[in-house]
């Protein structure tokens, strides 16, 4: 079984959190920068004089497929790696995936990781 | 803008005196004029020495004789290569221009924005080439014993006025016409003044940004370069009624500007805030409880280099003014320049980190082009230390104005340009009448001829006095008095005509001057011009893999 993985990190926490994965043997990884805000929600900044709501702060989001016995130990990697412990940390959730296949070769599933 | 004596050089006092004008029949002022005058070759020797020591050894042997020798030739040369020079250091201030006011929009604008800064040039160059140029200097004319310059007589005459009170000129309409000789200083002299109306042009283009029909934008460029620039202009630096307030009231050396915090960025400036106000603010700009809202602008790095670049230009505006390289004056309006320019900047810095908490880098730009602007009128007639005042006090008045026109009068300026261009423009105006020391502009046009060709206020030996700010007694309040009608005219004759210019305009094409509001939502750039400015942002090419040479690998599914 497959699960994925996505987390909502930091963007400068992603170099650390990559070596992390990396070092427990996680090969593929999807990279996107995204914007977004939490409990905190956006704040106020000024420009020119005038006040301009900042609702979304840059932030970047991780993919990554692992099999279902290794996801636990995926998560607390990131997690521990991406910690600052002040607000805007991010996220990470795990979910079931139905299916996989690798486009060059046409593998499924856990052989497609 | 002119050239003007050293205040040293009295001892150096010409014998030869400007011929009356042949209409008014009264000495007028002149640029070229002073730039061949024999009696600068003494002060150019030293120059010419270091160029040509030939051209030097000759220069020496004469001092007042009428007649250009190969050595004036080669000085009026040396000096119209330092307004050509000039006249493109000007120019490049447009790259800053452009720069600066696309950083300012959001990418959804910038190709409209830059468009509009490049489009300007073309449309103004050809409404000043074709009448611009001859309602501004037509009857201006240089008398020049012994040498053809090209001015020894006026190409035209007054079209509106005469005397002392003259509003327009006619005669030279597109640098053609009977008595119009095309020479180098001439033309030279028209590129000069082409590049300032450039500038002039190109400040309405940023308070109106991400709202304005480019056809609107057109008729603009057309209309400032053959009229409205050149009406301020004829008044001022073309020996217009504004220029014989000396000799006409006695004010002073009537209406002084060097080289345009008025005639250029004031002019400019006013049309900027009449344009904006009849656009009236972006979708967005205001809360429905009206709130000002900000919307930063894309490119904090583009607008930065521009800001940098128009102070590089900028030493051509000032520094070239003098019209003369023999006229060394250039060194102390090059520093003042730099110095107004500092303060500016640090002026605005702080202001802004005081008012809102943090150094906002736009506010430290248009801080620093405050400065530049307030100092433009004066940079020739005061001290350093009057430079920094001047240039401080802009910084501060471009935050507070900034605010004031965004905050209180809701009058939507993307870029600052109103704060700028017309409220420090009209600050440089008046620093002339506060701050001149008096030392410049003696005898600027011959023994008891002072600057704008005024002949009151001469001391017991017939000499003119120099340009005089209140702080230096004498002259100062007619001077000051001068200088208040310059702006006065500005914020309400050329407020009024940039105001029912844009009104008009709003009449004249389908749909008013603004854009609809689908487009502006959309961004200018491709309603209006068809591209983006960036079209990676919206994704291209990317998508045109069709290359049938890849091998295939099957799949198996």
């Amino acid at each position: 079984m497959v699960h994925l993985v996505t987390a909502v990190i930091k963007p400068f926490k992603l170099e650390e959190v990559k070596e992390a994965l990396q070092a427990i043997g996680i090969q593929g990884i999807t990279v996107c920068e995204v914007k977004g805000h939490g409990r905190q929600g956006g704040h106020t900044e000024t420009y020119r004089g005038s006040e301009y709501t900042v609702d979304f702060l840059p932030k970047v989001r991780l993919e990554i497929l692992v099999d279902t016995g290794d996801v636990d130990k995926v998560m607390d990697a990131i997690a521990k790696s991406a910690n600052t412990g002040k607000i805007g940390d991010g996220k990470i959730w795990a979910s079931p995936v139905d299916r996989v296949v690798r486009v060059r070769t046409g593998e499924r599933d856990t052989e497609a990781l | 803008m002119s050239a003007s004596l050293t205040p040293d050089s009295s001892s150096e006092r010409s014998t030869v005196r400007q011929d009356p004008d042949p209409m008014t029949g009264r000495p007028r002022r002149s640029f070229v004029r002073r730039m061949l005058d024999p009696k600068r070759l003494v002060v150019s020797v030293a120059v010419v020495a270091v160029v040509v020591t030939v051209a030097a050894n000759t220069a020496f042997a004469q001092t007042a004789v009428p007649e250009p020798t190969a050595a004036d030739k080669f000085v009026q040369s040396t000096n119209l290569l330092w307004i050509v020079v000039g006249a493109a250091l000007v120019m490049f201030m447009q790259a800053g221009f452009a720069l600066l006011e696309t950083g300012f929009v959001r990418a959804k604008n910038a190709g409209h924005t830059m468009a509009m800064n490049i489009a300007v040039f073309g449309t103004g160059a050809v409404g000043f080439f074709l009448c611009g140029y001859a309602l501004m200097f037509g009857g201006y004319y240089v008398a020049v014993p012994g040498a053809d310059w090209g001015y020894s007589h006026a190409i035209g005459s007054a079209l509106i006025g005469s005397g002392q009170w003259v509003f327009l000129w006619k005669g030279g309409w597109a640098l053609t016409g009977g008595k119009f000789v095309t020479s180098g200083a001439v033309l030279g002299f028209f590129l000069y003044m082409l590049a300032f109306m450039d500038t002039a042009a190109t400040i309405p283009t940023g308070a109106m940004a991400e709202r304005w029909k480019f056809k609107s934008f057109v008729l603009w460029g057309f209309f400032c370069g053959a009229l409205y620039y050149p009406l301020f202009g004829a008044w001022t630096w073309g020996g217009g009624w504004l220029s014989q307030l000396g000799n006409s009231w006695k004010l002073g050396n009537g209406y002084v500007d060097f080289a345009g915090s008025g005639v250029v960025h004031a002019v400019g400036g006013v049309a900027a805030l009449t344009g904006a106000f009849v656009l009236g603010p972006r979708i967005g700009k205001y809360t429905k409880d009206g709130r000002s809202r900000g919307l930063p602008g894309h490119s904090l790095a583009l607008a930065g280099a521009g800001t940098l670049i128009l102070m590089f230009g900028w030493f051509g505006f000032n520094a070239g003014s003098t019209l003369q390289i023999t006229d060394g004056q250039f060194g102390l309006v090059a520093a003042n320049t730099a110095i107004a320019a500092a303060f500016g900047c640090i002026g605005g810095m702080f202001w802004v980190w005081k008012r809102t908490g943090k150094p906002d880098p736009g506010m430290i730009m248009n801080g620093l082009l405050a400065g530049l602007v307030a100092i433009t009128a004066p940079c020739a007639f005061v001290d350093p230390w009057a430079a920094a005042v001047i240039g401080g006090l802009a910084g501060l008045f471009v935050v507070e104005a900034v605010f004031f026109v965004d905050h209180k009068l809701k009058i939507d300026d993307p870029v600052g340009a109103v704060g700028v261009h017309f409220v420090n423009g009209i600050w440089g105006v008046l620093a002339v009448g506060i701050f001149a020391s008096g030392k410049y502009g003696i005898d600027a046009f011959g023994t008891g001829l002072g600057w704008n060709s005024t002949t009151t206020h001469l001391d017991s030996a017939g000499s003119a006095t120099g340009v005089t700010g209140i702080l230096y007694g004498g002259t100062g309040w007619g001077q000051l008095a001068s200088q208040g009608i310059g702006a006065l005219t500005i914020i309400i004759v050329m407020g009024g005509v940039s105001y029912g210019f844009f009104k008009l305009s709003n009449l004249i094409f389908t749909g008013g001057i603004r854009s609809s509001a689908e487009d502006e939502i959309a961004g200018l750039d491709v309603p209006e011009m068809g591209v983006y400015a960036y079209p990676d942002f919206v994704g291209t090419g990317e998508s045109y893999a069709e290359d049938e040479t890849q091998s295939k690998i099957p799949y198996e599914g």
